[in-house]
């Protein structure tokens, strides 16, 4: 069952320590802090939808790049061996160590893939002046998703091993190592500008009746 | 005006962690559904301490055999020998490796086994009703869940290690049953984090700013 929305949409409550506040219009660059406990509860990005939009293609192209190709290769008395990203969750696969290659697989693959194609559909979705419901319902599962996106562990992770290796072979890292580089900071980009609450005041609601009774007038001047 | 505050709890409100809407659910419920994002809402994460606990437990159970069983075992033609995490590390040491060698240390035995003493005393101070020091526990939780995702560094070294080392007969490197636990650490630990509701450690304070008022 749906609540009922509050006539005054300003009013919010501190994520952390559940203060009730009035949140002020915020400036492009201005934060809000809690009056309480000081985190803070929200940034206003200045134009964050056509800077994160842009991050995100750039975002796309790497990711698939960086799966194409090979990440890291080994030359030992005149034998060579490469891996790929995916490669490495295959091998444990096939070694029998299948819960711990799911894990690597979701982790290094599936998760960093499904944050920037569901970031990619909130972005475009976003462009028009009232999103549909599908934006709201991948913002709400892009949370969830981020958590578990791991590429800058995994690139730390992959350092360690080729060093590693390095003390009895010669290990040639591969192009996608460099890419995956790049797209950890493009990700972090992506995570500073982007301004979910933006969205959320525009977005078309789930329980679109009690929409109506909420304060009108934004829906003007939006 | 008076200091005291009031909380979104006191008023009967439910505030959504996912879009930051509040809303106010029908009458004596104590669930509902955010009508902006669609969200299950409730007063605060719903057993967030029992569910905590769950996996904490869980987790420090799976923390020895991760420590005490090997995580990658190497074979050459001098035979088969077997690594734990700890070895691992020092195997790693040397005059220009050390860096590595702490980042492993940090990530794969500190970090993990920090998460759980300070989730332990953050779950302990919140059933104690304590008051003290809630901005410094508040952030304490900041770290644990920002910090937790690092701790899967070492799956991902064994991980590219084995499926890179494939050099028969010369030399191969496979996974041992170390890692399964490990990796159980890390997405254990993890989950504790999201179970716990940091809003705990502000409740008994709000509810005496309210006695005082």
């Amino acid at each position: 069952m749906y609540n009922q929305p509050l006539p005054d949409p300003s009013l919010v409550a501190c994520p952390h320590c559940d203060t009730l506040q009035r949140m002020p219009d915020l400036s492009p660059g201005e934060s809000a802090r809690c009056t309480r406990c000081d985190e803070e509860l929200r940034r206003h990005h200045k134009d964050s939808l056509q800077r994160t939009l842009a991050l995100t293609l750039a975002a796309s192209i790497l990711y698939i790049v960086a799966n194409a190709v090979p990440m890291l290769g080994l030359q030992v008395v005149g034998r060579q061996a490469f891996t790929t990203v995916i490669g490495g969750a295959e091998h444990l696969w096939n070694a029998g160590w299948q819960s711990v290659g799911i894990l690597v697989l979701f982790t290094a693959v599936v998760a960093p893939g499904l944050q920037i194609g569901f970031m990619l559909a909130i972005l475009i979705g976003s462009l028009r002046k009232r999103p549909p419901r599908w934006v709201g319902t991948f913002l709400r599962y892009y949370r969830k998703i981020t958590t578990w996106s791991m590429i800058e562990v995994m690139i730390l992770g992959v350092l360690v091993a080729l060093i590693k290796i390095a003390d009895y072979a010669k290990v040639v890292p591969g192009i996608s190592l460099y890419v995956l580089g790049a797209l950890i900071f493009i990700i972090a980009a992506i995570e500073s500008s982007f301004d979910p609450q933006d969205i959320w005041e525009r977005v078309k609601w789930a329980d679109a009746p009690s929409r109506r009774a909420v304060n009108p007038i934004t829906e003007v001047t939006r | 005006m008076s200091a005291a505050v009031s909380t979104a709890l006191q008023q009967g409100l439910h505030s959504c962690r996912t879009c930051g809407l509040l809303s106010r659910p029908a009458h004596g419920e104590v669930e509902g559904r955010c009508p902006r994002c669609d969200e299950a809402l409730a007063f605060r994460k719903p057993a967030a301490l029992q569910r905590t606990w769950a996996f904490l437990i869980a987790a420090a159970v799976c923390y020895i055999p991760a420590n005490v069983l090997p995580v990658l075992t190497t074979t050459t033609a001098a035979g088969a020998e077997s690594d734990t995490i700890l070895q691992g590390v020092i195997l790693l040491w040397s005059p220009t490796g050390w860096p590595l060698s702490l980042i492993v240390l940090i990530a794969s035995i500190m970090i993990p086994i920090g998460k759980i003493i300070a989730l332990a005393f953050l779950l302990i101070s919140v059933q104690q009703g304590s008051i003290k020091s809630n901005e410094q526990r508040v952030r304490l939780y900041g770290m644990v869940e920002f910090i937790g995702r690092w701790s899967m560094v070492d799956v991902f070294v064994d991980t590219y290690t084995a499926s890179l080392v494939q050099l028969q007969p010369l030399m191969a490197v496979e996974p041992s049953a170390g890692l399964v636990f490990f990796a159980a650490v890390v997405v254990l630990t993890m989950l504790a984090a999201q179970s716990f509701d940091p809003r705990l450690i502000w409740d008994p304070e709000s509810e005496q700013e309210v006695r005082h008022a």
